[in-house]
């Protein structure tokens, strides 16, 4: 199972530390990652494998949900197929 | 990466800011085989075959939504209509089907379960009758259970005894729940030519010519068209059509894919997805205010109907494109009190009953969630019901009317029902009367289906 992973917020040191870190301790490969910086505001979109994962998909999503809050930034997990579907036919 | 980062935000974007989302998952199941000469143990059997198909239904719900990151608003339940299965019943004892059915959906989780309903297009059986008779008292009892009655179909035209009983059954219900403004007709629906797969409630029931259990998803978003239609502001209507169609596919992948999860997971068979716009109440969900995107004024005024079959059939046509399983009722609906942008236009004096009316002939549904008078007289509710119900019959349509006579108050009074229903400024009715009419009672015979103009 892939997903993508996407951060929003205002840009600091660390941000693809921070999610990277967590991303390696629950065993999910990065298999892509493209970030740009719009009016201040840092946009990051990562695409990640899931067949490996230590915990089940609730779990890391409460877990980078909570570091998201903890840097203030929004990070959020969806499963890949949602943007696929949308927008292919 | 593999995706377009221009595509990710523009979901991320409908979701977050546009409201797009799953407006309900219903499960649809045959309660066919449940039906047995003693009432105990059909009722039994209803409530043992719900549990253990719908277990699981509002967990899997959760577990998608939290997947793919897009919310999932209802999950509900549509049964086989009760007054077929209660009619092999020794104690044709309706009520306590409507108790069953409520307890099963409290059990699962479901906040509604449709099928408290009765196909008599053509004419009654004399169980049918005393089915229609309890409508009132089950809906006042119960808390979940929500009841439909078809009165009309293009193919056998339109039963107006039915629809002279209707009249009643309203003003009853209406009473009885006259403690919350008559809350008890917001779960009651009207039909004609109505549908076997419609996932939306309160008309949700499932069909006779259905299978055993099957996953209907309904997908809405309003907001995410009118957002798409500010980007063309001034250009002709064909582009606004051609974005709208473009937005409905959209959506409608989005509904698909969600609809074959839930069915995976569920091991029960996917059936279709209702793409229509249903509203809220909530500001920037409103399909009236896509209609003054068009270009009107308020909602309501001259105009109104030809921007609302724009919408509708462009609507369609994108939801055509994108899954081979649209089904139900696809279109927009007008619902006045889920829809914050038609209580402001029956608040400012734009949107009147008979452009209602008008405008149900173009879209999908009908004459939706309309508080009207509480001292509106039965006979005038039946012509409201014969009148939809023609459009219907003759336009080889749906149409349902969800009319709430809100006891105790009147004109320029408003009705509250709360959530997702909304409220809504009471609206004038024509007062002269049609008893005469509605007391001949028969049949309406069915349209002639050539010679069309």
């Amino acid at each position: 199972m892939k997903a993508i992973i996407t951060v929003i917020g205002k840009d600091r040191v660390g941000i693809i530390y921070n999610v990277s870190q967590i991303l390696a301790d629950n065993n999910v490969n990065v298999e892509d990652i493209s970030q740009t910086i719009m009016q201040d505001y840092f946009t990051m979109m990562m695409l990640v494998d899931l067949s490996k994962l230590k915990c089940d998909f609730n779990t890391l999503k409460d877990i980078l949900e909570k570091k998201g809050d903890e840097i203030g930034l929004s990070i959020r997990i969806q499963r890949e197929e949602i943007f696929k579907t949308m927008h292919t036919i | 990466m593999t995706l377009y980062n221009n595509n990710i935000f523009e979901t991320i974007r409908m979701i977050e800011k546009e409201k797009l989302d799953i407006r309900t998952i219903t499960m649809g199941i045959s309660l066919l085989d449940t039906m047995d000469s003693s009432g105990d143990k059909a009722r039994t059997r209803v409530y043992d075959k719900i549990m253990r198909l719908a277990r699981d239904l509002v967990k899997t719900g959760n577990d998608i939504e939290n997947e793919f990151g897009i919310p999932i608003i209802n999950k509900r339940i549509a049964v086989t209509p009760i007054a077929i299965i209660g009619a092999a019943s020794d104690d044709k004892n309706f009520l306590a089907f409507a108790h069953t059915l409520d307890k099963a959906a409290k059990e699962v989780g479901v906040n509604f379960i449709g099928g408290y309903s009765a196909l008599v297009q053509k004419d009654f059986t004399d169980s049918d009758r005393l089915f229609i008779n309890s409508i009132p008292q089950a809906l006042y009892e119960t808390e979940r259970v929500c009841s439909s009655v078809n009165i009309g179909s293009t193919k056998s035209g339109i039963n107006m005894d039915a629809v002279k009983m209707m009249g009643k059954v309203i003003k009853d219900t209406a009473y009885l729940t006259r403690d919350n403004d008559s809350i008890g007709c917001a779960k009651l629906v009207v039909f004609a030519n109505a549908v076997d797969d419609n996932p939306f409630m309160a008309g949700a029931f499932h069909g006779i010519g259905e299978g055993e259990a099957v996953i209907n998803v309904g997908v809405s978003g309003p907001g995410v068209v009118k957002c798409a239609l500010e980007k063309v502001k001034g250009e002709p209507l064909n582009i606004v059509a051609e974005t709208i169609k473009k937005t409905a596919f959209k959506i409608t992948r989005v509904g698909e894919l969600v609809g074959l999860e839930v069915s995976k997971r569920l091991n029960v068979p996917f059936g279709i997805l209702d793409l229509s716009l249903a509203p809220t109440p909530e500001i920037g969900d409103s399909v009236a205010r896509i209609l003054e995107e068009i270009g009107l004024e308020a909602c309501g005024t001259h105009g109104t109907t030809a921007a609302l079959a724009l919408l509708n059939d462009a609507v369609k046509k994108g939801g055509i494109m994108a899954s081979s399983s649209v089904g139900g009722l696809s279109g927009a609906f007008i619902p006045v009190s889920e829809d914050e942008g038609m209580i402001a236009a029956v608040t400012n004096g734009a949107l009147t009953f008979d452009k209602l009316e008008a405008m149900t002939s173009v879209c999908s549904v009908g004459l939706d969630m309309i508080a009207i008078p509480g001292d509106t007289s039965e006979s005038t509710i039946s012509a409201i019901i014969a009148d939809e119900a023609a459009i219907g019959v003759i336009n080889n349509k749906t149409t349902a009317v969800r009319v709430i006579p809100v006891y105790g108050k009147g004109v320029g009074e408003t009705a509250s029902f709360g959530g997702l229903l909304g409220y809504a400024p009471i609206m004038p009715v024509n007062p002269y009367s049609s008893e005469a009419f509605i007391n001949r009672g028969g049949r309406i015979p069915a349209p002639i289906h050539s010679f069309k103009n």
